[in-house]
């Protein structure tokens, strides 16, 4: 892989959000223009002054549109450059990868960077929309769900790794009331180790409070080359690695304890932005965690923790808000909710104002430089990293 | 800019590809491709494009089958939802970012496949105030031809002009299941489906799998002697259908300003235009948005579009003849250029438009030096 060669130093200068709710009534280009808005508003830029826009959105069938792209491309592309880029669920991140190199390539010069979810319309339940993303005629007959197959992701990690369901439920404890802070939160609790045990089960080892919910909602990012940035902020943050994978269809034949993929996409960041020792040299991180265990599989594939032992990372506090490395600072999807693509547009957010001191009540506690959000998707299969300094 | 193409490869071209599924063709395509540029997918290629939708696919989440049969499993692969052109623009913005030296861009369809494909076209409109329950989604482009026809003084015949060429170029083309020689009485003559609009003057869809191999100046020369060089690129949108304007190619416009200024040619200087033609005013419309013609009108009834004209539009047939293979459309124009150039021809322009119901379109600039 050649990396880190001929690029322009690529800043973001604006994040927004909306809610993340169930059941929004807004359309989804409304949301979508509304974060827009907020990102264009903190940047201080208006739409006409944009050139390119990027859209992220996973499956159509969740808005019930297609051709996505196109029908998002309202909500700011209007007469510009637009397209939607697509990894299943790690098209969150994929999105600010996206415009990092429409930036970068010297082709554009400011980007809205746009991701949108709308679930919750989706009958008799969001989880239906995933009875077609498995293999037409080798799969789709057994009619899985995706709570089935992550369920034995789950179990093989705790069953390799020797953990417990106790030593992962204190994620969801953790982002739940890491959430509390963020206004923009869905599922924000305090909660014990007991009440997430005491959950109703889903699919064994998933309950319920080990899941994140359905939700709607939007993100978008403002990012541009570093000319425009240093004229509209004195703290911009820089993208300064980026990197994706995708693993084979076939999720049946994986060992799916370790992330594979996530770690070659990490790799390919890290030697981008010149990390070697990720747990030293990492700050803050935004690992994706649309189940609790997901979190700690993801902290190990970015090399994070060795091996099974992210668990006992945690449990020493290492991932705190005040801790070494706090993870999930915003709450992560546990906390605020999972409007796919938009929830991972809004870890890379979470970075962005760690980064810039902006936060807020999320803000940890110790000065941080380096952060990384990451996203993960398709058929347990693909991981989009980024990393980012101030 | 420059980034060269250094290997094709296609496969199928059929109305109907009975023994080969979507993933088949794929890997039957980019096997070609990467044979032709003489290289390893696994370890040469750095970044992988494949671009598809969800509703065409019929499935969810249809990145998932993406990896394995271009070779890009465990690499950088993502999807562009997207028509082949806007895939070969981000390739680029890979390439010239540093991100990779080699990049694929694959694209496919499998309309046969598709038992609805109005019904998926009536999804592609606003949820709440543009789906009207068209029997015929053809029925856009009907009045948009008439808003054309009237805007740019174009009669009913000088559609069949475009119909009767490109129909009768295609029969040099290995990949036109739809060429044949008709008069312009036999277009005229044929039933409407859509006023202005016959069956002649729609194109068919068509199954089909195209690979593009994309490198930089530098590693493509040390590929291949011959590599077609990509000079300027860009793809824009208008909007949505509510607010685009009808008769009017904007998203042509906007994208070929941009592809011009980065290839620094006018369009005075563009030697042959592989252009969409979906519907046979469709090319007249893109000529125009692509500033390739000052009068359409006076210059098809010259047979100026013809090979030996001032300048050949669609020289293998277009889509009219070829076939409309849904996302790949872009790319099966690229696949008529770059066979045209390595013909002798000097330079092209490729224009591509996303089809019903999106004013969405993209340019490739294409040259031998």
């Amino acid at each position: 892989m050649k990396t880190n060669l001929n690029f322009r130093r690529v800043a973001v200068i604006g994040a927004g959000l909306t809610l993340f709710r169930r059941r929004m009534l807004e359309t989804p280009q409304e949301l979508a223009w509304e974060a827009s808005k907020a990102a264009l508003d903190e940047a201080g830029l208006d739409l006409k002054d944009i050139d390119c826009v990027v859209i992220g959105s996973a499956p159509d069938a969740f808005d019930g549109v297609h051709m996505k792209g196109e029908y998002l491309a309202h909500a700011g592309g209007v007469k510009k450059m637009v397209s939607r880029v697509f990894v299943g669920g790690a098209t969150g991140v994929m999105v600010p990868i996206s415009a990092w190199y429409h930036v970068a390539s010297g082709l554009c010069e400011k980007v809205l960077a746009i991701a949108e979810e709308k679930m919750s319309p989706a009958r008799p339940h969001p989880q239906s929309v995933f009875k077609y993303i498995w293999d037409p005629i080798t799969e789709k007959p057994l009619n899985p769900n995706l709570i089935w197959i992550f369920a034995m992701e789950m179990h093989r990690y705790m069953h390799v790794n020797k953990i417990s369901k106790e030593e992962i439920a204190l994620v969801s404890v953790k982002n739940k009331r890491n959430a509390l802070n963020n206004p923009y939160a869905q599922a924000a609790a305090n909660l014990t180790v007991d009440d997430i045990l005491n959950s109703e089960v889903l699919v064994w080892p998933v309950q319920r409070l080990d899941t994140s919910p359905v939700s709607d909602g939007a993100a978008a990012m403002v990012i541009t080359s570093e000319d425009v940035a240093r004229r509209h902020t004195d703290t911009p943050v820089w993208i300064e690695g980026v990197g994706w994978a995708l693993d084979n269809t076939e999720w049946i034949q994986r060992d799916l304890y370790y992330p594979r993929y996530l770690e070659y996409a990490a790799r390919m960041a890290y030697r981008m932005a010149g990390i070697e020792n990720p747990f030293k040299e990492i700050d803050v991180i935004e690992p994706y965690d649309p189940f609790d265990y997901k979190e700690l599989h993801h902290i190990e594939g970015l090399m994070i923790a060795k091996r099974g032992d992210a668990p006992k990372l945690l449990k020493e506090g290492v991932f705190d808000i005040d801790g070494d490395i706090p993870s999930s600072p915003s709450g992560g999807l546990l906390g605020v909710g999972n409007p796919i693509a938009a929830a991972g547009l809004m870890k890379t957010i979470s970075i962005y104002w760690q980064l810039k001191g902006t936060a807020g009540k999320m803000q940890v506690k110790k000065p941080v430089h380096t952060g990384l959000a990451q996203a993960w998707g398709d058929l347990m299969q693909a991981s989009t990293v980024v990393v980012m300094r101030n | 800019m420059k980034i060269g193409i250094i290997g094709v490869g296609w496969y199928g071209f059929k109305p109907s590809i009975k023994d080969s599924s979507f993933r088949e063709m794929m890997f039957e395509a980019s096997t070609r491709a990467y044979e032709e540029a003489n290289i390893n997918p696994r370890t040469d290629v750095d970044t992988f494009i494949s671009c598809q939708e969800d509703f065409w696919e019929g499935i969810s989440i249809s990145d998932e089958f993406a990896p394995d049969p271009i070779g890009g499993a465990m690499r950088p692969t993502m999807t562009v939802t997207g028509d082949g052109i806007q895939g070969i623009v981000h390739g680029i913005m890979h390439i010239s970012s540093g991100l990779s030296n080699i990049t694929t861009v694959e694209a496919h369809a499998k309309p046969s496949d598709i038992l609805s494909l109005n019904h998926i076209i009536e999804f592609g409109h606003d949820p709440i105030y543009g789906r009207i329950g068209a029997k015929n989604c053809n029925f856009l482009a009907g009045l948009e031809a008439v808003k054309y026809m009237q805007k740019s003084k174009i009669e009913r015949e000088d559609l069949a002009y475009v119909v009767a060429k490109n129909k009768e170029l295609g029969l040099k083309n290995p990949r036109a299941s739809f060429a044949s020689k008709l008069s312009i009485d036999d277009v005229m003559n044929s039933e409407y489906v859509v006023y202005p609009l016959t069956e002649l003057d729609i194109s068919r869809y068509v199954d089909g799998a195209i690979v593009i191999v994309l490198a930089s100046e530098e590693v493509a020369r040390k590929y291949t002697d011959t590599p077609i060089w990509i000079t300027g690129a860009s793809f824009a949108s208008d909007s949505t259908l509510e607010l685009s304007e009808l008769g009017e190619a904007n998203y042509l416009k906007i994208a070929s300003k941009k592809a011009y200024q980065m290839a620094k040619i006018n369009p005075k200087q563009i030697k042959s235009a592989f252009i969409d033609d979906t519907y046979s005013y469709k090319e007249l419309e893109h000529i125009e948005a692509l500033g390739l013609s000052q009068n359409v009108k006076e210059d098809l009834r010259e047979g100026q579009f013809y090979p030996g004209g001032k300048i050949p539009v669609n020289p293998l047939g277009g889509l009219l003849s070829v076939g409309r293979p849904l996302e790949a459309s872009g790319l099966s124009l690229l696949l008529d250029a770059i066979s045209y150039l390595r013909d002798g021809e000097e330079n092209a322009i490729v224009g591509s438009w996303r089809g019903i119901p999106t004013f969405t379109g993209g340019v490739l600039v294409v040259s031998r030096k």
